[in-house]
């Protein structure tokens, strides 16, 4: 529909939106992100979608236990997606998450098995959490270290980090392999326990605490302390950061080492106190998935306890679709996709506005496809919100003229 | 916190939505018992479809209600699922992947009401649980038959003037250096030499149980050496697809490729594991610690020959060798049919108690044979021995 040579509409910054209209908007998309699930759901399977819908609620809250291990692995990527935002918030794209909480996790492997029923528990603990924070520290600081050096691209190399972390871990599982040739570690001290961290409460609930205490350490970090304002000068301009007397090269390496430190730590939460075992896969890909907690919580602690949550649920959920509806787990993360295309999609819309319009050549930005679908859906809101228009874009527009474009657009 | 209330209003909804479905289970069996199985990834992987299949079999078959949970890594999440599934009400729990056994001992511990039982494991008969089972089968014979089968596939190449009886040579992809995997390429070729005597083999490893690439790679590779037949202990298409390719026979694992590779298939074994499900749903109480399948309880299959690569004769002398190992006239670890570094194996301690030093705890050489997955042993296979004839490639799995 935008084939013709003038662009169809254009894209501006909104100022702000309040509070109460940014909720209407995240509800709506979560009402369509069900509608379509439904539609989709009724199509694919003919299955009643309250049915699959059910499912999903069952998988991740269906009973005492499910609740447990909700909240459990809520916190392990609450804890890796709190450890990225720091350097995040530093504009420092550490996307090697991954590595750095296998390589923790590796450190606590390799204490258990080494050191297991040598040395009493609680030493062997202290031992797993300071080499595991060192190991993952310093496999966050060598990509900071190249950047603060020589400018390299910390994408890349802390990307590249998981691999070799994979590698390593790869190596280790055959060297302490039991049954010989069977390329599997098993629980470590399965008999004796040794190096398993305590238990408060039930099998649980430490990761749960441990969690809520970083939440707050983080908060405050970024927020209060004067780390957290270099942090985000750093972030914002390095220069300004240098004019300010702050060493750009100093805070970038510091905090990395708190990042990589923090993802070491959740290592040895994984192998310590839930696995008790080291693989290569024992991350899940959560290093990853953790980058979109930050960014969807937009660095906010807080929010981010929801959206683990969400995150949670929803792969909780997909799992709990297959078994109990007798559908390829795919179709689960299908609806997964689809549900978290709607929320991330919706954030679009509370930080931007689209607005149609028949001349002008300039600003050709053009909407991805998703956003494209989505204009329809919202649209309904859009006149209203046209009221407070903030414009980064230099152009003006009247804004009669605007919603009545809008309109014909719809028509 | 915004983003918090959104979800929190999500949740809400979907709990609403929950609330006018209420929870539709199927119940409606008579003997009380309810079977949870776990499987380490889904119908999509042979290996898992063969346990799946079996369970659904089993299940119908005795009228049992059952929950099939798929994708279960090999970490905690074993243990939660088995919990959830002995919460749910399950008496019977399944797992099928060697690295859920740990886990399943840690439910076990926890259950002491419910059966577990465990495929390929090696534990139960060391931990002692009387809840905690594993089972194998004598999948060894049905490399042999395999065996059979591709040897004759040799001499028949021999007497056309295909290849000299030094070029017999066959080349065999395997996963790990692991004892099940020893066990079946040694069995599968000591089928082959009883036919063709002047046959040899090399085997190369992947490192991966299902690596697509890396099966098809090493089969290439392996063709390219010399080798004029291939076998395969690794679950993905990979070596029957270059086989196909190549135009070089293939003996194919846990189920026909015939469909895939209609001009090279020979045969494939597999273990069928619906007897064991049907055993132990039958009497829960009555679980052996190791439980063996064997050709006679219908747990090791052949699937039919190809209609093409199979040599003359083939299913009448495999017919034959299988009567004779089920009447004990025939072992498949004969000591008189395999030699160590030129010697005869008169006794061999093998690593039948799992440990970290991989010691080898119990004399398995008994009447003249290697007595593989022995009674009062344990089910999975322990036989590790580098036999003369075989030529490992690699060995750094």
């Amino acid at each position: 529909m935008n084939e013709k040579k003038n662009p169809l509409f254009h894209i501006v910054k909104r100022k702000s939106m309040p509070l109460s209209k940014q909720m209407m908007v995240r509800l709506i998309a979560v009402a369509v992100a069900i509608a379509v699930c439904a539609i989709v759901t009724v199509i694919t399977t003919g299955m009643n979608p309250l049915s699959v819908f059910a499912a999903t609620f069952r998988g991740a809250f269906g009973s005492g236990r499910k609740i447990w291990i909700t909240l459990q692995d809520t916190a392990i990527l609450l804890l890796i997606a709190l450890a990225l935002t720091p350097a995040f918030k530093m504009k420092f794209w550490n996307i090697g998450g991954e590595g750095q909480v296998l390589m923790g996790g590796l450190a606590s492997a390799a204490c258990m098995i080494v050191l297991g029923d040598k040395i009493p528990d609680p030493v062997l603990n202290l031992l797993m959490i300071v080499s595991s924070v060192f190991l993952g520290a310093l496999w966050g600081a060598i990509p900071a270290l190249f950047k603060a050096k020589w400018k390299t691209n910390e994408t890349l190399s802390t990307l590249m980090m998981n691999y070799i972390a994979i590698q390593i871990v790869a190596f280790f599982t055959i060297y302490w392999e039991v049954p010989k040739g069977s390329g599997k570690i098993g629980i470590i001290n399965q008999s004796t326990n040794a190096g398993w961290l305590m238990q408060i409460g039930n099998k649980y609930l430490l990761p749960i605490l441990i969690s809520v205490i970083v939440t707050v350490g983080i908060y405050v970090y970024m927020k209060y302390t004067k780390h957290g304002y270099e942090i985000a000068v750093v972030g914002e301009s390095e220069r300004t950061a240098r004019y300010a007397g702050i060493r750009p090269g100093k805070v970038i390496i510091r905090t990395m080492l708190l990042s990589g430190g923090l993802c070491g730590f959740v290592g040895m939460l994984l192998v310590g106190g839930i696995h008790h075992t080291i693989t290569t896969t024992i991350t899940g890909g959560q290093g990853f998935t953790a980058v979109m907690v930050s960014w969807l919580a937009q660095f906010n602690p807080f929010t981010m306890m929801g959206v683990s949550l969400l995150i949670i649920f929803l792969s909780h959920g997909a799992s709990e679709i297959s078994t109990s509806c007798g559908l390829n787990q795919s179709f689960g993360e299908i609806i997964t996709g689809i549900i978290l295309f709607f929320i991330i999609g919706c954030e679009f819309f509370i930080q931007y506005k689209v607005i149609f319009r028949k001349k002008e050549t300039e600003n050709t930005k053009e909407g991805p496809a998703g956003q494209k679908e989505e204009t329809g859906q919202d649209s309904a809101e859009k006149p209203e919100n046209e009221a407070g228009n903030a414009k980064e874009d230099s152009e003006e527009k009247p804004e009669n003229e605007t919603t009545q474009v809008d309109e014909e657009v719809k028509s | 916190m915004k983003k918090f209330l959104s979800v929190l209003l999500v949740c809400t909804m979907v709990l609403g939505l929950c609330a006018c479905t209420g929870s539709g289970t199927k119940t409606n069996n008579a003997s009380g018992i309810k079977a949870g199985f776990i499987f380490l990834h889904d119908e999509n992987s042979t290996y898992d479809l063969n346990f799946i299949n079996a369970a659904k079999e089993a299940c119908d078959k005795l009228g049992i209600e059952y929950v099939l949970k798929t994708n279960i890594p090999e970490g905690q999440e074993c243990y939660d699922a088995a919990c959830e599934l002995a919460d749910s009400g399950c008496n019977f729990v399944f797992a099928d992947s060697f690295g859920h056994e740990d886990y399943m001992i840690e439910a076990a511990k926890e259950y002491p009401d419910v059966q577990f039982c465990h495929a390929t494991g090696t534990k139960a008969h060391t931990e002692l649980l009387p809840n905690f089972h594993n089972a194998f089968a004598s999948i060894y014979e049905g490399r042999y038959l395999a065996g059979v089968a591709a040897g004759m596939k040799l001499n028949e190449m021999i007497d056309n003037g295909e290849i000299t009886p030094d070029q017999a040579k066959i080349g065999y992809i395997g996963a790990y250096t692991y004892a099940e995997v020893i066990s079946g390429y040694t069995s599968f070729f000591l089928g082959a030499r009883s036919e063709c005597p002047s046959a040899t083999m090399d085997v190369t490893f992947t490192g991966s149980w299902y690596d697509e690439t890396a099966e098809k790679e090493a089969a290439t590779k392996l063709i390219g050496s010399g080798c004029v037949l291939i076998s395969q202990h690794a679950d993905s298409m990979g070596a029957p697809t270059a086989c196909e390719n190549a135009g070089v026979p293939d003996v194919s694992y846990n189920g026909s490729t015939e469909s895939a590779c209609p001009n090279t298939y020979i045969v494939s074994s597999r273990i069928n594991w619906a007897p064991y499900f049907e055993l132990c749903l039958s009497n829960l109480a009555g679980i052996p610690t190791d439980y063996v399948g064997t050709i006679s309880t219908g747990s090791v299959e052949l699937t039919s020959f190809g209609s093409v690569a199979p040599a003359v004769g083939t299913a009448e002398r495999v017919e034959e060798v299988k009567a004779e190992l089920q009447a004990g006239t025939r072992h498949v670890f004969d000591i008189e049919t395999f030699t160590v570094d030129g010697k005869k194996v008169e006794s061999y301690m093998a690593d039948v108690d799992t440990d970290a030093a991989y010691e080898g705890d119990h004399e398995v050489i008994k009447d003249g044979y290697f007595n593989e997955s022995g009674d009062g042993l344990r089910s999975a296979p322990y036989f590790d021995l580098r036999i003369d004839g075989i030529t490992l490639l690699d060995e750094q799995y």
